[in-house]
């Protein structure tokens, strides 16, 4: 175990990985000589030279591509992204090729391969450069999709992630890179998908969060606790393809109670899926309607209130708690 | 039947009588295959979007027979020519046009979407230059293992207005990955002429981004087989990938569904007088290589190969609904 930031375990799980796997390559804009836009791969060229570390043009639809065409050529690369702003320029590769040809070929062909980005608002960023699209992805049948909130999660996943044959979309809020957490040193230390972590335990309400929003799920928990003597339960799905629904419907069994909480717009977004299935799975259960804490349907704007008073908060997540008591 | 490989002879080097008869035998069974494909679109047998590759065929044959048995080709939705000239089993291809379950995507991919991993014949694929920057990602994988495989990437002369066509030539060059890209100019995209699509010629876009490029005559089975000699040998020897524009035409339009309002029948009948089986025919006999007995033997194997393809097409079973969830993700050890 070691303390550290979310950004370093995310570099440990790439190093381990690649010294594990020579088939292992990373390409992607500035991921070399730079670091990363985000100093999530900062030594690695240095460590595994230009031949595995590939600074590649700004192109995100010929290097997703040609991640792709790797992976389908025996190899397991990992491209990132810069940030999921940009994936939207390799969208058609990531729907229509990785995601796609396992099925179409009749299992002859198969994509392994990462794809990391970085997601989230909040950094005044504006709104070409501050969506969290996880729900986007989760979308497609045929892709993988893992959002971490910690780092020892981000290690286990990102490890899990190269030792999985399909493609796997890795997204990174940017507010989780700083996060610090132990995290387990055994090169072995994986994460399986398709298992949510209960991070605190209750038996008043289910909070449900992913990727940067379980921050807001654990503070309003706490401040629940304090102000309101209420008793909530926090669920980090992990991941959203697979998803762990088996934890979610118990926890709401026993408290009878859902809210959702994510960054992503409230109109078609990821909480409307989750509380579809809470509905459909639970509803003899529930003691009021499924609440979603979510962004405001509006591009985030650049100035800070405007952009905070868009964003969900703790203080939105507890107000939706005590409209549901 | 096994493809014959030219590979290893100079280029410029005379093919002898058997290679050439195979030659010709490959083209006269895409367009009796293509016939009968239209043919059954016509009866209801085929649906979907069918392309047909009817004048096309010495792109195909001459190309893809340049290719040694590591050799990768990927290509775009007008691809049962390139399957067949790969040696994909015409009987699984026409099983696949049927939906059916012995096909070579087991029905789920069609016409535009043929997968035959073992010849090295990694697909058809309907999204106009998508397969680009695959081509380049599997250079770079044969790079990287060292397998010292050639990609041989077909598509049409739509592709280059495309983004991502520009992107794949660039990282290609950049990262010297064997990739050898072969445009069949068919001189329309579904309905508008190249030249209204496209401000310069199609080679100068490779050369920009210092590829070396030709142009040959699509027509002439024999130039396109010589041009893309020189090209795979180009980039089997590490200098990076190779650009080849065979200018060519098809006969049919560009789906079945096309009413072919944007050319005139004239201009079909001219490039039909310049027909490249019937040019390999007069080759083959000016040279001593062919006579009526022999011409009429291959005919009745292409016949007798098409025929048995659409019985074996009719008689495979549709995939078991049971299995309409299969191959969404492959199993990983572990989870
Ligand atoms: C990205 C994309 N845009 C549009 C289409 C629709 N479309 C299918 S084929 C085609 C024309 C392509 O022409 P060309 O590349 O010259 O190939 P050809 O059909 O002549 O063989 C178009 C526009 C598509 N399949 N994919
Ligand atoms: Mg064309």
């Amino acid at each position: 175990m070691a303390e550290m930031r979310m950004r370093d375990a995310l570099r440990e799980a790439m190093r381990e990985e690649m010294l594990r796997d020579p088939d292992i390559f990373l390409m992607g804009e500035d991921i070399g000589a730079y670091g990363g836009s985000y100093a999530v791969t900062k030594g690695l060229l240095e460590e595994f030279g230009e031949e595995r570390v590939r600074d590649t043009p700004i192109a995100e639809s010929g290097i997703v591509g040609a991640g792709i065409g790797a992976a389908m050529g025996g190899m397991h690369p990992m491209v990132e992204m810069m940030t999921i702003n940009f994936s939207f320029l390799a969208l058609d590769q990531i729907v229509n090729s990785a995601a796609k040809l396992h099925h179409m070929s009749n299992g002859q062909i198969s994509v392994p391969l990462v794809i990391r980005m970085a997601s989230g608002g909040g950094s005044q960023l504006a709104a070409t450069h501050s969506h969290s699209l996880e729900g986007l992805y989760a979308h497609f049948p045929g892709l993988k999709v893992v959002c971490p909130s910690n780092p020892a999660d981000a290690k286990g996943l990102l490890k899990r992630a190269f030792r999985d044959q399909n493609t796997v979309i890795f997204i990174e809020h940017t507010a989780n890179y700083s996060v610090k957490g132990e995290v387990p040193d055994d090169p072995d230390f994986l994460v399986e998908f398709g298992q949510a972590n209960i991070l605190r335990e209750g038996s008043d309400v289910t909070i449900v969060g992913y990727s940067g929003s379980v921050h807001q799920a654990m503070r309003a928990a706490t401040m629940l606790q304090e102000q309101e003597d209420l008793s909530a339960e926090v669920i980090d799905l992990r991941t959203l393809r697979p998803l762990d629904m088996e934890t979610v419907i118990n926890s709401v069994k026993k408290t009878n109670r859902c809210v959702i909480v994510e960054d992503d717009w409230k109109f078609g977004g990821f909480a409307g899926e989750l509380s579809a299935q809470v509905m459909e799975q639970a509803f003899d259960y529930l003691d009021a309607p499924v609440a979603r804490v979510s962004c405001k349907d509006v591009p985030l704007p650049y100035n800070r209130n405007l952009e905070f008073a868009a964003l969900p908060s703790e203080e939105d997540v507890v107000e939706a708690v005590l409209a549901m008591l | 039947m096994k493809s014959p490989t030219t590979a290893g002879a100079k280029p410029e080097q005379e093919l002898g009588a058997e290679q050439l008869g195979m030659f010709l035998y490959q083209m006269m069974l895409m367009r009796r295959f293509e016939e009968k494909a239209g043919e059954m679109y016509t009866r209801g047998k085929v649906r979907g979007f069918l392309h047909l590759y009817t004048g096309q065929e010495a792109c195909a044959v001459g190309a893809i027979n340049a290719l040694e048995e590591q050799d990768k080709v990927v290509t775009h939705y007008r691809d049962h020519g390139h399957a067949l000239a790969r040696g994909v089993d015409p009987n699984r291809i026409m099983a696949e046009l049927f939906g059916r379950q012995d096909g070579v995507s087991g029905g789920r991919g069609g016409s535009m979407h043929l997968y035959d991993v073992e010849k090295g014949f990694l697909g058809g694929y309907a999204i106009v230059t998508a397969h680009l920057p695959l081509a380049v990602g599997l250079g770079l994988a044969s790079q990287m293992k060292k397998q010292n495989a050639v990609i041989m990437c077909v598509f049409g002369d739509g592709s280059v207005g495309e983004g991502e066509f520009h992107e794949a030539l660039n990282l290609s060059v950049l990262w010297k990955t064997p990739v050898v890209f072969f445009c069949e100019n068919n001189l329309y995209g579904m309905g508008v002429p190249f030249h209204e699509s496209l401000s310069t010629e199609i080679p100068k876009l490779a050369a920009a981004y210092n590829m070396p490029a030709v142009s040959v005559d699509g027509m002439d089975v024999l130039a396109v087989h010589r041009a893309t000699r020189i090209a795979v040998d180009h980039c089997r020897a590490g200098n990076g990938p190779y650009f080849v524009e065979a200018m060519t035409y098809r006969y049919r339009g560009h789906s079945m569904a096309d009413p072919e309002l944007y050319r005139l029948k004239d201009e079909i009948e001219q490039y039909r007088k310049r027909d490249a089986i019937e040019k390999l025919k007069a080759y083959m006999a000016e040279r001593g290589d062919l006579d009526e007995a022999k011409l009429a033997e291959l005919g009745e194997r292409v016949e007798h190969v098409v025929e048995q393809a659409v019985d074996f097409a009719e008689q495979s079973p549709n995939p078991p609904i049971s299995t309409l969830m299969d191959h969404l993700y492959k199993e990983t050890a572990g989870g």
